[in-house]
């Protein structure tokens, strides 16, 4: 692409102001604002119904939005028809057209776009050894494997080299062996490509393993935007603490006391909280991840609960632990620690600056 | 107007629909309104006058042919439904496989010509026919039979004729029906036959109401049969019509009986949807409400209807022993079959005869009937004929009927559904209603006795067939592949051309081949539109039939049986492997 890279600064690649889809009364999705730069590996990540393939089918065109606008390049989109986006999207179940070989429909939206026959050719032969299919190109969809149709399917979309890729949920179907092994090519793809990807997925661990940034969907809206690290040191809510990663959730009211410090207030204890909570909040909950509770009674924040169970993980040890009131907390240390033994009485600790509050 | 809203408008999927719209409203419900105007209008002075339909009230000839009409239509309706019952329930629970092939055994009679069929039991029932033949051999009778001529024939050729399609209107909610509710009903306490009749039996209703009125709307308009196998006292309303037309040229006065057709027609249709609601036609649950008296009134006879089968089946049991009881259903099934297939199949040993006569079994064999069929330059033009028409009129109604169906799948307007009744139409419409319409239309725009009037006609009479055969095909369609071909860079029209046709191609070349049938087997439209010279091979045969039997007929009709079938295999083929 010939763009003058002096200018100051470029459009992101994609931009989404007050995107919104209604159905009748029924909000698909929430006025939502997103910026996707050029070269990036966004994940879509959320539970079923929240919204995702209805936020990609926006951006595809596949349907009309109910308000707001997108731009592609800092140009706005509502005009251009699906078929002039310059967008690639791979679908769930792969919509490999049945009656075309895997060349056919490889070589389809080259045919589409006046490519003549001899490029297609050489171009779809490059496409089927990136995915590793050359010896099938004769055969017809119905006659391969769901992992090979899924290499199919990536190889249609990556080979007329689209500057922005849609995945909705591309290896839901497939068997969790095949997932990884489909996980490490993509991210090839990826890297090879330049392309900028949109990933839909309901998968945590595969949103990690993939992803330059995370969007957490919930309810037909963003509820955080970060990269895998951000959002698991810093999550905004319970839910992105709950959906990133393993997380002890503590609710109580706060307090501030006169040197100024923050106490959450709860049935389990008074704990400090981390500086910097806002004078607003009353009540809240503290988030301490597995790795940060230790057996260390001398810790200025500390709960008493019971050994419940032991799960030795190799690399690490988990202990849940039962408080009073029945909930569950879990903690992580590495193997080479003695943990108490189950049904014992424990006192577990934490530094209050490794704990997040959230609302 | 929104851009927004423009864009709307314009890419809306309904217009696929509007070339079938626009030829359905010019060569169908403008003749058949234009039909209904001249009833009310005075042949000689124009003016606007209720002349005819005095004509009808006064004259009490018209009224007893509307009630013999009425009754018979209602006979063939009660009798259809109590045979194609079991028939039905017996290939609804054969196993998926097995059930296609049974199908096919129903299938094929559903669309053999009414001509064949007709002209097969003249053959059966006559009094030299084959069954008085056998039943004089056997010694059981003396005299010959009166089956000919008479109420029987005629009820024996419209059961005949309409079973199939009582089984394929039942047979989609029977095969819905979760059989397990039935071992659960027993597990419940209830004896076999309590369970059949308070949940199976309840559960099809809507199956067998639907069947009963399409063969009763059906049996209104027939007139082949009654001609041939019924006498004076079983004339029908649309033998009436077609004298009044094509003898006397009384347009008015065949206006006011076509009237007379449609109300009756459309008064079934009523009251119909106001019991049992049109939806259940489309095999959908009517919404009942629990406590409605109708409701708990339908089941206690049901209850009844339950306790005297219980004492019947148990009763069987002991006089013929619980193995043959046990078979009893598919025997029956099995005789029905026979009864739907072996009298066309009778015709072909016929068409083989060396005898001058219709006699069977024949005394000897030889192709002199085939020879005299294949050098008769009247018979062979009629085939030619009726090939080219049927190709054209196949030709249009697919095309129109592959838009409107594309159109109905992608569109999720509000009018979609009116759409699709509007495509329905012109087989719910008696056909000697819209032939008669269409009759005085072409008279008038010198398309009478041409082949364009011919294809025209019969496209209407088709086009019902191809809405109906590829939308089922769109229906098993995943519209993703759409989706996909335009993220991939194909606009609508080639991802029309390069995707969607292609893969629904077997559809559409089932739908083109029921449409080659229907118009190959044409004749109401043909009765009038094709005069003269240009005659179609069934107006050829009916021409025939009236003025003499003749083996050549039979001749004939081996051959129309073997295009039919052919065609019938190759298009349920192409239309189960789009499907599967
Ligand atoms: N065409 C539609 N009509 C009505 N509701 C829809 C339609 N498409 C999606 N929805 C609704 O919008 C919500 C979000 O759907 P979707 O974006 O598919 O969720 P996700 O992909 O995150 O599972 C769901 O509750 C779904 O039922
Ligand atoms: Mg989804």
């Amino acid at each position: 692409m010939a763009i003058d890279h002096q200018t100051s600064v470029l459009p992101p690649k994609l931009r989404i102001d007050g995107l919104a889809k209604r159905y009748g009364n029924f909000t698909a999705l929430e006025p939502t604002q997103l910026e996707v730069h050029s070269g990036e590996f966004l994940t879509l990540l959320g539970p079923s119904g929240s919204g995702k393939t209805t936020l990609l089918q926006l951006v595809c065109g596949l349907v009309d939005a109910s308000e707001g606008s997108i731009f592609i390049d800092g140009i706005e989109q509502s005009n251009v028809p699906v078929h002039r986006r310059d967008i690639g999207l791979v679908f769930q179940h792969y919509a490999l057209f049945p009656h075309l070989t895997v060349s056919e429909n490889i070589g389809f939206p080259l045919k589409m776009r006046g490519v003549p026959d001899s490029q297609i050719k050489t171009r779809v032969n490059t496409a089927l050894e990136m995915v590793h299919l050359g010896s099938l190109a004769n055969r017809f969809p119905k006659e391969l494997s769901g992992g090979q149709q899924q290499r199919v399917a990536l190889a249609r979309c990556f080979v007329y080299q689209p500057s922005i890729i849609l995945m909705d949920e591309p290896l839901g179907a497939l068997d969790k062996k095949l997932r990884d092994q489909m996980q490490i090519e993509i991210k090839r793809l990826h890297r090879e490509s330049g392309a900028t990807i949109i990933y839909v997925t309901h998968d945590q661990e595969e949103a990690l393993a993939l992803s330059d940034r995370i969007c957490l969907m919930n309810h037909a809206r963003i509820e955080q935007i970060g990269t895998p690290r951000e959002i698991y040191m810093n999550p905004c809510s319970a839910f992105a603490a709950d959906f990133i990663g393993i997380s002890n959730i503590l609710r109580g009211s706060i307090q501030i006391d006169q040197n100024r410090n923050s106490w959450l207030v709860t049935s389990y204890g008074r704990f400090l909280l981390p500086a910097g909570v806002s004078k607003e909040m009353v009540s809240g909950a503290v988030v301490v991840r597995p790795e940060h509770l230790t057996f260390d009674a001398t810790s200025p924040n500390t709960l008493r609960a019971t050994v419940r169970d032991l799960v030795y993980a190799g690399s690490e040890t988990r202990v849940i632990a039962t408080l009073d009131d029945g909930q569950d907390v879990i903690v992580r240390q590495p193997p080479d620690i003695e943990v108490p033994g189950r049904g014992s009485s424990i006192t577990l600790g934490w530094q209050a600056e490794r704990a997040v509050v959230i609302p | 107007m929104t851009a927004q809203a423009i864009k709307r408008v314009f890419v809306n999927p309904l217009w696929l629909a509007i070339p079938g719209i626009l030829f359905l409203l010019v060569f169908f419900v403008y003749p058949v309104c234009s039909l209904l105007l001249l009833s009310v209008t005075d042949p000689d002075t124009g003016q606007w006058a209720v002349k005819s339909y005095t004509r009808i009230l006064n004259t009490d000839v018209y009224l007893r042919v509307l009630g013999i009409t009425f009754r018979i239509a209602a006979q063939t309706a009660c009798l259809s439904l109590i045979i194609a019952y079991p028939l039905a329930y017996w290939v609804a629970s054969l196993p998926e496989r097995v059930r296609n092939k049974a199908l096919l055994l129903i299938i094929i009679p559903f669309w053999t010509s009414y001509l064949v069929k007709t002209f097969a039991w003249m053959i059966m029932l006559g009094r030299m026919g084959v069954i008085n033949s056998i039943l004089i051999g056997a010694e059981l009778v003396k005299e010959p039979l009166p089956l000919l001529h008479n109420e029987f024939g005629v009820l024996v050729g419209m059961v005949h004729t309409m079973v199939p399609l009582a089984v394929m209107t039942m047979l989609p909610v029977m095969t819905s029906i979760d059989r397990r509710l039935i071992s659960a009903a027993q597990t419940l306490g209830a004896s076999p036959s309590k369970a059949f009749w308070l949940v199976y039996f309840k559960l099809s209703l809507p199956g067998v109401t639907a069947g009963g009125l399409l063969v009763f709307i059906s049996s209104l308009g027939f007139f082949i049969v009654p001609a041939f196998l019924g006498g004076r006292q079983q004339t029908m309303l649309a033998q009436l019509i077609i004298t009044q037309v094509s003898e006397l040229l009384n347009w008015s006065f065949a206006g006011a009986l076509s009237v007379m057709m449609l109300v009756t027609t459309l008064t079934a249709v009523f009251f119909y949807d106001l019991i049992f609601g049109i939806s259940s036609i489309a095999g959908k649950e009517g919404s009942e409400s629990s406590h409605s008296k109708i409701r708990i009134f339908g089941l206690q006879i049901l209850e009844f209807i339950s306790t005297a089968a219980n004492i019947l089946s148990q009763l069987s049991r002991v006089i013929l022993g619980g193995y043959v009881t046990e078979r009893l259903l598919a025997v029956f099934a099995w005789l029905i079959i026979g009864f739907l297939i072996m009298p066309t199949l009778l015709v072909i040993p016929i068409g083989f005869t060396k005898s001058e006569f219709l006699e069977f079994p024949p005394p000897g064999y030889s192709l002199r009937w085939f020879e005299t069929y294949f050098n008769s330059a009247l018979w062979l033009t009629a085939t030619s004929r009726s090939f080219i028409v049927a190709f054209l009129a196949a030709c249009l109604a697919t095309a129109f009927g592959a838009g409107t169906a594309l159109a109905l799948a992608k569109s999720s307007s509000r009018w979609a559904g009116f759409i699709f009744g509007f495509f329905l139409a012109p087989m719910i419409v008696p056909r000697i209603v819209i032939a008669v319409g269409m009759f005085y239309l072409f008279a008038r725009i010198g398309l009478v006795a041409s082949n364009a009037g011919l294809v025209i006609g019969h496209t209407v009479l088709s086009l019902p067939f191809t809405v109906v055969t590829i939308g089922a095909i769109l229906k098993t369609y995943d519209m993703r592949l759409d989706q996909a071909a335009s993220t991939l860079g194909a606009n609508r029209v080639r991802t029309l051309i390069h995707i969607t046709l292609p893969v629904i191609k077997g559809g559409l070349i089932a739908a083109f081949l029921f449409a080659f049938i229907t118009s190959f087997d044409e004749l109401t439209v043909a009765i009038f539109i094709s005069g003269g010279l240009a005659t179609t091979l069934p107006k050829q045969m009916w021409d025939d039939m009236i003025l003499q039997l003749n083996p050549t007929l039979a001749a004939v009709s081996t051959v129309v049986l073997i295009v039919v079938t052919l065609l019938l295999l190759i298009a349920e083929r192409f239309r189960k492997n789009t499907i599967s």
